[in-house]
C-alpha cells in the first residue's frame, strides 16, 4: 500500500468487508443481484431470507468459495479478483463453518485443528497441538480430541469444525446455517459458543433462521430473497416492525 | 380397561437351530432342492478329490536327481525341486545367486516390519522402501559397480523377472495413475486434455500391442545409436498402461469425495496441492482399496504376457523347461507349480488389500 494516505488506512482498518455492486450467475441463473453491504470490524450481522435466495453463495462469495462476475469485493482492505495471493490471505483471514461440519473423517478432532496451523502456518507440531487443544478447550470438546469425527454427535461435530477455524486465529467468522443439520436439543451447545465469539468481539456474517440467537447477537439482520437484499435492521426493529411484504411473510412463516 | 403387560421370560433357542445339525439343516438342508443340490456336490468332490490328493501327495515322488526316481503313478516333484532354483531366477548366473537372494530377503524385512504392528519410524521405512531400495536392487542385480560383475538384463528371468516387472509398474503407476486422475478432473483445459488423450489411447489398446510396439515399433523410432534395454521397454511399456487403468480407479475414489471436503480444505487456506495430498487423495485412495489392489492383482497376472516378446518370466521358464528332453512330460506338475506360485502372491494382496481396509475405517 504504497500510495495511500493515513486517513484511509485508518478506515481500512475499520471496515472488514466491503461489497459493491456484486452480482453473479450460475450460467443464465442470477442469483445475486446489486448486493451492497459493508461489515465493520467487530459488528455482527445476521443474514436471513427463504430457501434458495441465495444467502450461502453471498457469504461463500466473500472467501471466494463461489466467484462473483461483476462489482467489487474487498476483505481486509484486499480486493478479491484473480489475484491469488489476495485470496490466500483472506482465506487465512477469514474462518468458516458450514451447515455440514465438513469434518476430515480420516483425521482425529484434534488433527483437523493442527492440520492448517502446521501446513498453512508452518507452526511446529508441538505448537500446533497447544493451539488446537486450548481452542478445543474453549468450545468444551477437549475431551474428545483423540476421537474420529464420525464418533462424535452433530453438535458437537459442529464445535469442532468452529474450533477448527479458530485455530487459524481468523478476524472474520462465516456461518452458513451452523444449526440446521443439527437435532433440537444440540442446537444450543453450537449457539452458546457461537455467543460466546460474539461476545470477545469476532467479526461475524451469520446465515441463521434461529432468531432468538438473532436477538441476542446480532447489530443487523438482512433479508434477502431472489438475490437481493431486500430489508435491513436492527434486530429490535426488523422483528417488531418489518417494512416490506416479502419480509413480514417470512418472518410470518418461521416465527 | 387398563392392559398390564407381562414380561415375556426369555426362552431357549429351538435345539435344531444350534450345533452342528442346526448349521447343515439351516445351510445344506434347508429345502428338498437344496438337500439335492448338496447330494449330488458331495458325489462329485468325492469322484474328483481323492484321486487328486492321490496324485499330488500320497502317490507322488519328491526325493531323487532324476525322473528315474519317479514312479510315474504320481506327481513328479522331483522336477520342480530340481528346477526350482531355475524357475525362481531364470538363467542367473549360479555364483551371483546371493544378489537376488539379499534382494529379497531385505524386501522381505521390509514388507514384515510394515506389516507388523506398533513399530516406530513405519514412514521412514515405507519411504525407504519406494525411493531407495529400487535402486539398491537394480544395483545388486545388475551390477557393474564396486567390482560386482555385470549380469545382462537378458539373463534375469523367472519369478525373479514376474517380481520385477510388477513391482515397477505398480510403482510408477499409482504416482502416474494419480496425476493423470487429478489432471482429469482439473478445471483447467490443458491438463484435463493431457489426461484424456492419454488414459484413453493406452485403455484402448491390449497389453500385448503395447509390449509388441514397445519391443519392435519403439527401436524403428529411437535415433540411431540408441539402444534401449528390452526389459525396459517392457517397463515402461507395463507402467505406461497400468497408469491408464490406475487413473480410473482413483479418479473413482476422488469422485466419492463429498464436496464439502473440498470447500472445507479451500476455506482453511490450503494450497491445491496441499488440499489433495493431505485432504482428499488420503480419503479417495482408501475408498478405491479394493480397485487398486484388483488392479495390481491384474497386472501381476498380466506380466506372464512378457513372454511374447521374449523376456522369461516365471510362467515362460517353467514352460521352457518342458522341452528338456530328460524331463519330457511332466508340464503339469509344472504348471501347478506356477499356478500355485501367482496363487499365493494374489492372494497374499488379496487379504493385505482387507486387513488395510478395517485398518483405515475411522468410523464412516
Ligand atoms: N453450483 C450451482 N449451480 C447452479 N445453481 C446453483 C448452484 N448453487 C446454487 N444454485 C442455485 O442458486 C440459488 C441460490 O443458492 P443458495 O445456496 O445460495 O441459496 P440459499 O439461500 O443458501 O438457500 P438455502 O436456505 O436452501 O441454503 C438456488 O436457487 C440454487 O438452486
Ligand atoms: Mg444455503
Amino acid at each position: 500500500m504504497e500510495n495511500t494516505s493515513p486517513e484511509q488506512v485508518e478506515q481500512e482498518q475499520t471496515i472488514a468487508i466491503e461489497l459493491a455492486g456484486v452480482h453473479k450467475w450460475y450460467d443464465a441463473f442470477h442469483v445475486l443481484k446489486d448486493i451492497n453491504l459493508t461489515v465493520q470490524r467487530g459488528e455482527r450481522i445476521i443474514i436471513c431470507g427463504p430457501s434458495g435466495c441465495g444467502k450461502s453463495t453471498l457469504i461463500r462469495c466473500i472467501n471466494r468459495l463461489e466467484v462473483h462476475q461483476r462489482g467489487v469485493i474487498r476483505v481486509d482492505g484486499l480486493e478479491l479478483d484473480d489475484n491469488l495471493k489476495h485470496i490466500e490471505q483472506v482465506r487465512r483471514d477469514v474462518g468458516m463453518v458450514f451447515q455440514q461440519f465438513n469434518l476430515f473423517p480420516h483425521l482425529t478432532v484434534l488433527d483437523n485443528c493442527c492440520l492448517a496451523l502446521i501446513w498453512v502456518l508452518k507452526k511446529p507440531r508441538k505448537e500446533a497441538e497447544d493451539i488446537a487443544l486450548g481452542y478445543l478447550e474453549r468450545v468444551k470438546i477437549v475431551d474428545q480430541a483423540y476421537k474420529y469425527p464420525e464418533q462424535l454427535s452433530g453438535g458437537q461435530q459442529q464445535r469442532v469444525a468452529i474450533a477448527r477455524s479458530l485455530c487459524m486465529n481468523p478476524s472474520i467468522m462465516l456461518f452458513d446455517e451452523p444449526t440446521s443439520a443439527l437435532d433440537p436439543e444440540m442446537i444450543k451447545e453450537v449457539l452458546d459458543v457461537m455467543v460466546d465469539l460474539a461476545q470477545a468481539g469476532m467479526t461475524m456474517i451469520c446465515v441463521t433462521h434461529e432468531m432468538g440467537f438473532a436477538r441476542t447477537v446480532a447489530d443487523r439482520v438482512l433479508f434477502m430473497d431472489s438475490g437481493e437484499i431486500i430489508e435491513e435492521n436492527d434486530p429490535e426493529n426488523f422483528f417488531s416492525n418489518p417494512q416490506s411484504e416479502r419480509t413480514k411473510l417470512f418472518l410470518g412463516q418461521i416465527l | 380397561m387398563a392392559v398390564v403387560h407381562t414380561p415375556h421370560p426369555d426362552l431357549p433357542p429351538p435345539m435344531i437351530s444350534v450345533g452342528v445339525v442346526g448349521w447343515l439343516r439351516r445351510n445344506l438342508f434347508s429345502t428338498p432342492l437344496n438337500s439335492l443340490f448338496t447330494l449330488g456336490s458331495l458325489y462329485l468332490l468325492y469322484l474328483v478329490v481323492p484321486p487328486m490328493v492321490n496324485w499330488a501327495l500320497l502317490d507322488a515322488d519328491w526325493a531323487g536327481t532324476s525322473r528315474e526316481a519317479c514312479s510315474g503313478e504320481g506327481a513328479c516333484w522331483v522336477f520342480v525341486r530340481l528346477r526350482f532354483l531355475h524357475f525362481m531366477v531364470g538363467f542367473y548366473p549360479e555364483s551371483e545367486l546371493w544378489r537376488p537372494v539379499v534382494v529379497f530377503g531385505l524386501a522381505g524385512l521390509l514388507l514384515l516390519y510394515l506389516l507388523l504392528k506398533k513399530l516406530p519410524y513405519k514412514s521412514y521405512v515405507a519411504g525407504f522402501g519406494i525411493l531407495v531400495f529400487p535402486f539398491i536392487a537394480f544395483f545388486l542385480f545388475y551390477g557393474g559397480l564396486f567390482g560386482l560383475p555385470v549380469v545382462e538384463t537378458h539373463q534375469w528371468g523367472g519369478l525373479m523377472l514376474t517380481l520385477i516387472l510388477s513391482t515397477v509398474g505398480m510403482l510408477f503407476a499409482m504416482p502416474l495413475g494419480t496425476l493423470l486422475a487429478l489432471g482429469r478432473r482439473s478445471s483447467m483445459a490443458i491438463p484435463r486434455g493431457l489426461s484424456v488423450v492419454f488414459i484413453e489411447l493406452w485403455r484402448g489398446v491390449p497389453l500385448i500391442t503395447v509390449l509388441f510396439m514397445s519391443s519392435v515399433l519403439l527401436p524403428l523410432f529411437m535415433p540411431e545409436g540408441v539402444r534401449l534395454d528390452k526389459l525396459l521397454r517392457a517397463l515402461i511399456g507395463i507402467s505406461l498402461f497400468q497408469s491408464a487403468y490406475m487413473a480410473e480407479v482413483i479418479r473413482s475414489g476422488l469422485q466419492s469425495v463429498p464436496h464439502g471436503q473440498y470447500e472445507a480444505a479451500d476455506a482453511l487456506g490450503l494450497s491445491y496441492w496441499k488440499a489433495m495430498l493431505l485432504i482428499i487423495l488420503p480419503q479417495a485412495l482408501k475408498n478405491v482399496i479394493p480397485g487398486i489392489v484388483n488392479t495390481f492383482i491384474a497386472l501381476f497376472k498380466d506380466t506372464t504376457l512378457v513372454l511374447i516378446i521374449g523376456l522369461f518370466d516365471l510362467l515362460a521358464t517353467v514352460q521352457a523347461s518342458f522341452t528338456d528332453s530328460k524331463w519330457l512330460g511332466f508340464s503339469a506338475e509344472g504348471y501347478i507349480f506356477a499356478g500355485f506360485v501367482y496363487w499365493l502372491f494374489c492372494f497374499s494382496m488379496s487379504r493385505y488389500s482387507q486387513y488395510l481396509e478395517k485398518k483405515l475405517h475411522t468410523g464412516h
